[in-house]
C-alpha cells in the first residue's frame, strides 16, 4: 500500500475511533476530571463556599497534619473496618459455605441474609437506635437489647451502648458489620458455586477431611474472590458515615468521629471548604494507597 | 420548613387568584442539605426569585456583596415604614446590616421573616404534678430540686436534642449570657477575656452539676432533636429545651399532651438576665438578579400581611412574624411569644466565635455530661482552640 494512503488510513481509524470514545470521554472530563482538579485547586485556597477564595498555600495541609481529631477520625473509620474485615467477612464467609450446601431452605436464607444490605443506612441507624435505647419508661427498658438483657437475668449488662465512649464505636462497627455482610455473602456464595463438585469428590477420594477440602481446595480456589471482597469492604467501610450520623447525630464528643463527618463538618458546620478539600484529598490518597497495597498483595497470592 | 409546604402552596393559589400571578413554591430539607444546595445555585447564578439563606451572616454578606439579595430597607420604609412596623424588629435583624458592621455590607434591611421562632424550656403538667410539683422553677436552683423529685417518683427530669450541637451551644449560651453578662461573653469572643475565666467555669459546672444530679435522659448528648421530641410527646420526660416549632410537632405526635412554656431558669446568684435564643424563623430574601424583583416583592408584602399570617400561624402552629397576627394564636404560642422580649441570636451579635472554638465548646460540653472531663479540662481546651485560630468576625 502507498506509505501516504497507509498513513492517512491508520489516521481516519484513529479519528473514527476518538470520534466513538468522545463522548464517554467528555463525560469523564466534565463529571470526573474537572471537578478533581477543582478539589486539588480549591485544598490550596480558603474559601468559605462563597465569595472570593484566598490562596494559602499549603496551609491547609500543614493544619491537617496537626489536626488531632481528623487522624482520630481514619484511626475510628480503620477500626470499623477492622472490624469488619474479621468478623463480618468470617461470618459472610461461614454462611456462604453453609448455604452453598444441599440444606433445607437455602433460598430463605440466602434471601435473609441479604435484607440488611438492601436496607439504606438510614433505616438501619433507626432499627438500632430502637434496639440500642438505654432509656427505662413504667420501669421497663425501652430498648430490646437491654429489655432482654434485664428479662433474661443478665441486669448487670445492661449499658448505654451507644452514650459510653468504651462501647459507642465498637457498638456502630458491629452494626455495620450487620448491615455489611450480606454483600460479602452473595460473592462468596457466588464464588464458592463456580467450584466444580468433582473437585470436592477427587479431594475426598484421596481422603481429604473437610478441614483439608477447606484449607487445600476452597481456600486457594475463592482467594481471587476473597481479595476483591476484602477490597470492596475496606473502601466501603472507611467511608461509612450515613449509619453514623443516623445512630448519634453529630457524633459521641470525638469518639465516633470518621473522616467524611469530618470533612463534612468543616463544609458546613465551620465553612471551611478548602481545609474540606485537603481532607478529602488526603482521605482520598491514603484509600488509593491502601486499594494499591491490597492490589499488588492479591497479584503476589496470586502468582504464589 | 417542609411542614408549613401544604399551607405555602395553598397561599400561592390564593395569591394566583388574587393577582393572576404564579407563585411556584418548592422547600427542601434538611437545612444542611438545602444550605449546600442556595450556596451551589448562589455561584451559578440559578437561584430562584425568592430563597432563604439559612447560614451565618457572614455567608450572607457574600450573597449581597454579589449581588444575590435585594435591599429591602425602601420597601420597608415606605408609607411611615408600616411594612417594617408591622414585623418582630428582632426578627427583621436577623438580615438586617446595621451602620459600621464588621461585614461591610451597605447597611440595610435585606430579609423579610414568614414566621418567628425562639427556644425555651417546656414542662410536662401531669407528670410535674405526679412529682407533687405544683409550679414549674423560677430558678435553675428550684429546677434542680424538681428534676430530683420527679427522679424519686421514676421519672426521667430532662431532655434535649444535643446530638446537634448547636442546641447544646444555645442552652450554654444562655447561661453564660446570666452568669457574666452579654459584654463578657463578647469579650470573649474577642479574645479578651479567656475561657478560664471563673465564670466560664461555672456554665462548664452547671453541666456537671446537672449530670451528677441526674438530671439528664441517657443518652441525651447523641440524641436528636426528632427523637427527644418524641421522649417528651410520648410523656417519658418531665423537661425539654426545644424551639417554639414543637408546638406543631407535638401537636402532631400527641394532641392531647399539656404542657406549658417558661425560659431556661435562671441562676438564682447570677447578676445578669438570662437571654434565649430567639429570631426570625423563616426568613426569605428577594433575588437581586432577577427580572421579577417587584413581583416577588409585592408577594412578600402579602404573605407577610395579617391575614397570611393568621392562617400561617393557624395551620402551621409557628409564631407569625406579624405582631398583628399574634392577638388569634393558641395559648402555648403566646407563652413562647412572651420570650421574644428576652430573646438575642447570633445573627444579630456584633460578633461571633469562631466556628472551630464554638465545635470545641459544644464536644467540650458533651464530654463533661458523660462524665469524661471536668469543667476546667473543658476550659482550658477551649481557651487552647482559641489561641490556635484567630478570632474571625
Amino acid at each position: 500500500m502507498n506509505p501516504k494512503l497507509k498513513a492517512a488510513t491508520i489516521f481516519k481509524d484513529n479519528c473514527e475511533n476518538f470520534f466513538f470514545i468522545l463522548p464517554a470521554f467528555a463525560i469523564f472530563c466534565v463529571f470526573y476530571i474537572y471537578p478533581f482538579m477543582n478539589m486539588i485547586l480549591l485544598s490550596f485556597h480558603e474559601w468559605p463556599g462563597i465569595g472570593p477564595m484566598r490562596f494559602i498555600g499549603l496551609s491547609n495541609y500543614t493544619e491537617l497534619m496537626k489536626d488531632k481529631l481528623w487522624w482520630s477520625s481514619l484511626w475510628h473509620a480503620g477500626y470499623i473496618t477492622l472490624i469488619a474485615l474479621i468478623f463480618q467477612n468470617a461470618l459472610a464467609f461461614a454462611l456462604a459455605l453453609a448455604c452453598d450446601r444441599e440444606i433445607r431452605m437455602k433460598r430463605f436464607y440466602r434471601l435473609v441474609f441479604f435484607i440488611p444490605p438492601v436496607l439504606s443506612e438510614v433505616v438501619v441507624g433507626l432499627i438500632w437506635n430502637w434496639i440500642l435505647n438505654p432509656e427505662m419508661q413504667n420501669g421497663q427498658y425501652i430498648g430490646l437489647l437491654n429489655h432482654v438483657l434485664y428479662a433474661s437475668g443478665f441486669p448487670q449488662l445492661v449499658h448505654n451502648w451507644l452514650g459510653d465512649p468504651k462501647t459507642a464505636l465498637t457498638t456502630i462497627a458491629i452494626v455495620n458489620s450487620w448491615k455489611g455482610f450480606g454483600w460479602g455473602f452473595i460473592m462468596l456464595l457466588a464464588g464458592l458455586q463456580t467450584i466444580d463438585r468433582q473437585l470436592y469428590e477427587a479431594a475426598m477420594i484421596d481422603g481429604a477431611g473437610p478441614w483439608k477440602t477447606f484449607t487445600n481446595v476452597i481456600i486457594p480456589l475463592m482467594l481471587p474472590v476473597m481479595l476483591v471482597v476484602v477490597i470492596l469492604t475496606i473502601l466501603g467501610c472507611m467511608q461509612v458515615f450515613v449509619l453514623i450520623l443516623s445512630m448519634v447525630n453529630e457524633g459521641l464528643v470525638n469518639h465516633t468521629d470518621v473522616p467524611v463527618l469530618r470533612i463534612l463538618s468543616s463544609m458546613s458546620a465551620t465553612n471551611r471548604f478548602g481545609y474540606a478539600c485537603a481532607e478529602a484529598v488526603n482521605f482520598g490518597m491514603i484509600l488509593v494507597c491502601i486499594s494499591f497495597i491490597t492490589k499488588k498483595l492479591s497479584d503476589k497470592v496470586k502468582n504464589a | 420548613m417542609t411542614d408549613r409546604n401544604d399551607t405555602l402552596q395553598k397561599l400561592a393559589q390564593e395569591y394566583k387568584q388574587e393577582t393572576g400571578i404564579e407563585v411556584e413554591v418548592q422547600l427542601f430539607a434538611p437545612s444542611d442539605a438545602y444550605s449546600q444546595k442556595i450556596i451551589a445555585a448562589g455561584q451559578a447564578d440559578a437561584l430562584p426569585e425568592i430563597y432563604g439563606v439559612l447560614d451565618k451572616k457572614s455567608i450572607v454578606s457574600f450573597f449581597i456583596k454579589a449581588g444575590l439579595v435585594v435591599d429591602l430597607t425602601a420597601d420597608m420604609e415606605a408609607d411611615n415604614a408600616r411594612w417594617q412596623n408591622s414585623l418582630f424588629d428582632k426578627a427583621l435583624a436577623d438580615k438586617r446590616f446595621d451602620p459600621g458592621n464588621s461585614y461591610d455590607v451597605k447597611p440595610g434591611i435585606y430579609g423579610v421573616p414568614i414566621d418567628v421562632t425562639n427556644l425555651q424550656m417546656l414542662y410536662n403538667k401531669k407528670l410535674l404534678s405526679k412529682a407533687g410539683i405544683a409550679a414549674p422553677p423560677k430558678t435553675y436552683e428550684e429546677f434542680i430540686k424538681d428534676a430530683q423529685m420527679l427522679k424519686r417518683v421514676g421519672i426521667t427530669p430532662f431532655v434535649s436534642g444535643w446530638g446537634e450541637l448547636w442546641m447544646l451551644d444555645c442552652f450554654a449560651s444562655n447561661y453564660a449570657f446570666n452568669i457574666m453578662g452579654q459584654d463578657k461573653v463578647f469579650d470573649t469572643f474577642r479574645g479578651k477575656v479567656k475561657y478560664t475565666d471563673p465564670d466560664w467555669i461555672k456554665v462548664f459546672s452547671l453541666f456537671a452539676d446537672m449530670r451528677d444530679k441526674g438530671v439528664f435522659m441517657d443518652g441525651i448528648v447523641t440524641k436528636g432533636n426528632k427523637y427527644a421530641e418524641q421522649d417528651f410527646a410520648l410523656e417519658r420526660v418531665a423537661f425539654a429545651f426545644n424551639g417554639s416549632w414543637c408546638v406543631n410537632v407535638y401537636h402532631d405526635m400527641n394532641p392531647n399532651l399539656d404542657y406549658g412554656v417558661i425560659p431556661p431558669p435562671p441562676v438564682s446568684t447570677a447578676a445578669y438576665p438570662l437571654k434565649i435564643w430567639g429570631s426570625a424563623g423563616s426568613t426569605f430574601v428577594v433575588n437581586g438578579h432577577s427580572p421579577n424583583e417587584d413581583k416577588a416583592v409585592a408577594f412578600l408584602k402579602w404573605l407577610t400581611s395579617r391575614d397570611q399570617q393568621v392562617i400561617l400561624s393557624e395551620e402551621t402552629h409557628n409564631l407569625p412574624s406579624n405582631k398583628e397576627a399574634l392577638a388569634v394564636i393558641s395559648p402555648v404560642l403566646g407563652e413562647f411569644a412572651k420570650g421574644m422580649d428576652q430573646s438575642t441570636h447570633p445573627n444579630v451579635w456584633p460578633l461571633n466565635e469562631d466556628p472551630l472554638v464554638s465545635e470545641a465548646l459544644d464536644r467540650g460540653i458533651q464530654a463533661i455530661i458523660i462524665g469524661e472531663k471536668t469543667p476546667e479540662q473543658v476550659a482550658l481546651e477551649v481557651q487552647k482552640v482559641k489561641d490556635d485560630h484567630e478570632p474571625k468576625t
